[in-house]
């Protein structure tokens, strides 16, 4: 049925429809509407068979989380940022324990300086953590990659982050096509679990192991993530014949045909890149956008077959890598091992900052004339970052850097964007 | 596409107001797409809000940096905040308040853009009277409804029974519609003064 709602509002019915059993959350911006339309949904018992329940912190969301999955309760929660890294030592054990766990991370920058809004600080942080990290690039993608995320975690016993942009997608009211209960029932079969705490055979979970099998441990973990790389695809074709929508898989390429240039980005971005790759194609040039909807495990095969034909590559990400560069780049570069093309990282968006279809057309026409830097800040704002590189050239106590910038910077309230 | 900037204060329903927006375009079949400025909103503070109308798929997810439509919910924002930056040549504004353009000291803008598409209602007024607080947001949807003639009256009273319920529903409605008589009437007094 064809809504009009916010999107964690969406985000929170389709995950009541995949009938969670548990659902544990600690509230923090923006992912808290989604639990508290679940938390909703639970008392006025709408959503049955589930228990909400409220927790002290992050790291006792993910705690509960990981008791509850152990017991065979199929298991949900959110966060973001700050909370995604108060929780990280539980975060690595749901995977290395290969519960399946599924959470949604509604990115958001990380402090200090403290910053609420949108950039893939948070998720970027936990890539190594063994969960899988599939990317929305829209509130209809990012409500059904939660439904596909319960089969995958499911079926695989490891656990599944679904990213979505904080604000830019879960505040965000957009039409959403919500699935009925019965198709989603047929799609997605009640939990079993591989490992259970049952008292009737009973087995003890989380042991302790040395160095004669942890490495067998780990290689496991990614074998099972290996697996991943076929299955998410499969799933993403049982979904779109079942509910006749593409969503989720493991990339996908926007007029990459005869491209020359393609771009390469995750999340709710790629809307405006597709913006700006048909005002660009309109004037003749051959750009394309690819984007990457399943970071982890990251489709190394799918990337090198979609990008190899291009003259070259922009990487336009909302991480980064202090001290080196693009974290996505990172990636994409060894997708494209041992072939000649020449790759751009743009780090836009980070804390926020607004990504304007002007500015991606202009930087994408640089790179395609060779002058765009390998390694860009798109619209950074170099008179407030050399007045401080001057101010701390100058004198030894030059102050805490947010605060100079802000004052800086002037008054914010007299702005639009 | 039609693109909607709505400013206000925080506390007045600027987001509420962008989401109902959407949720009317959408029961007239468009596609829409509301979102705040993602500001850590704090009572009294500017707050911006946008709404985008297509008639297919809306992709663009950039702040509204050139809006068609700008409805300012608070006048003493006027002179706070840059709110006609970017809005186009033919563009419509609604604001709340009592006076007129020239009044607030507008008169530039009367002359930089087309005046009748140029309107102000007192929408907290409006509020007061029939909901008893005064919250303009719901209110000047209605104006918007007479001043541009893209979404129905009707659309927006079933946005803002779709939000809320019950008195404030009503009380809300009846707002939307006396916001949208007034506007009417207004516009008919523009193009007579024109005319004559």
């Amino acid at each position: 049925m064809l809504k009009q709602v916010e999107g964690s509002a969406a985000v929170a019915e389709a995950v009541a429809l995949a009938r969670p059993e548990v659902i544990c959350a600690y509230p923090i911006s923006p992912q808290t509407h989604i639990v508290e339309g679940l938390g909703e949904r639970v008392k006025d018992g709408s959503l049955t068979h589930c228990e909400f329940i409220n927790v002290e912190s992050e790291f006792a969301a993910m705690s509960v989380a990981i008791g509850s999955s152990a017991a065979g309760a199929r298991t949900y929660t959110a966060t973001a940022s700050q909370g995604l890294l108060f929780m990280a030592e539980a975060v690595y054990n749901a995977s290395g324990l290969g519960l399946p766990i599924v959470m949604t991370v509604a990115n958001r920058a990380i402090g200090a300086p403290i910053n609420i809004w949108n950039d893939h600080s948070d998720s970027m942080s936990q890539r190594d953590c063994g969960w899988l990290q599939l990317f929305a690039e829209t509130n209809q993608e990012a409500l059904d990659l939660h439904i596909q995320a319960f089969k995958i975690a499911e079926e695989l016993s490891m656990p599944v982050m679904v990213c979505m942009d904080g604000f830019i997608l879960t505040h965000a009211y957009e039409r959403v096509d919500m699935p009925a209960q019965a198709d989603v029932d047929a799609f997605l079969p009640p939990y079993e679990p591989r490992q259970v705490l049952d008292v009737k055979e009973p087995v003890s979970i989380g042991a302790m192991v040395g160095p004669e099998a942890f490495m067998e441990v780990r290689y496991l973990a990614h074998a099972k993530q290996t697996m991943a790389l076929e299955r998410i695809p499969q799933i993403a074709a049982e979904f779109k014949q079942r509910f006749g929508r593409d969503s989720g898989g493991l990339v996908r390429s926007y007029r990459c045909e005869d491209a020359e240039t393609i771009v390469v980005a995750l999340g709710s971005v790629l809307g405006t890149i597709k913006d700006a790759v048909d005002e660009m194609r309109a004037t003749g040039i051959k750009i394309g956008v690819l984007g990457i909807q399943s970071f982890r495990p990251f489709p190394l095969a799918a990337v090198r077959a979609a990008l190899q034909g291009a003259k070259r590559v922009v990487i336009l990400e909302k991480s980064f890598s202090v001290g080196l560069g693009g974290v996505v780049t990172t990636d994409v570069r060894l997708a494209l091992s041992g072939l000649e093309v020449p790759g751009y990282t743009v780090i836009a968006g980070l804390g926020g900052r607004a990504i304007t279809q002007a500015s991606l057309v202009r930087t994408f026409a640089e790179a395609i004339a060779g002058s765009l830097q390998p390694l860009t800040f798109m619209d950074l704002d170099w008179r407030i970052v050399n007045r401080q590189l001057e101010r701390e050239a100058a004198m030894r106590r030059s102050g805490p850097i947010a605060e100079n910038l802000l004052r800086d910077v002037g008054s914010v309230a007299s702005k639009v964007s | 596409m039609l693109q909607i900037r709505i400013h206000g204060r925080g506390g007045q329903g600027v987001v509420t107001a962008a989401e109902m927006l959407s949720i009317a375009a959408f029961e007239q079949g468009h596609h829409a797409q509301a979102f705040p400025s993602f500001g850590s909103e704090r009572t009294g503070a500017p707050v911006v809000a946008f709404c985008r109308i297509d008639d297919h798929e809306i992709r663009l997810r950039e702040p509204i940096l050139a809006p068609d439509v700008l409805i300012v919910q608070d006048p003493t924002l006027l002179h706070q905040v840059d709110v006609f930056q970017g809005l186009k040549p033919d563009g419509y504004v609604l604001i709340n308040t009592r006076r007129s353009f020239d009044e607030l000291g507008l008169a530039d803008i009367s002359a930089r853009f087309r005046h009748e598409r140029l309107t102000t209602v007192p929408a907290t007024d409006i509020a007061l009277k029939l909901l008893g607080r005064p919250l303009p947001n719901a209110v000047l949807l209605g104006g918007f409804a007479a001043l541009s003639g893209l979404i129905t009256l009707e659309a927006v009273e079933h946005a803002i029974r779709h939000k809320f319920s019950g008195k404030v529903a009503e009380g809300n409605v009846a707002g939307a519609q006396e916001a949208f008589a007034y506007v009417q009437n207004e516009l008919k007094e523009l193009a007579h003064a024109q005319a004559s």
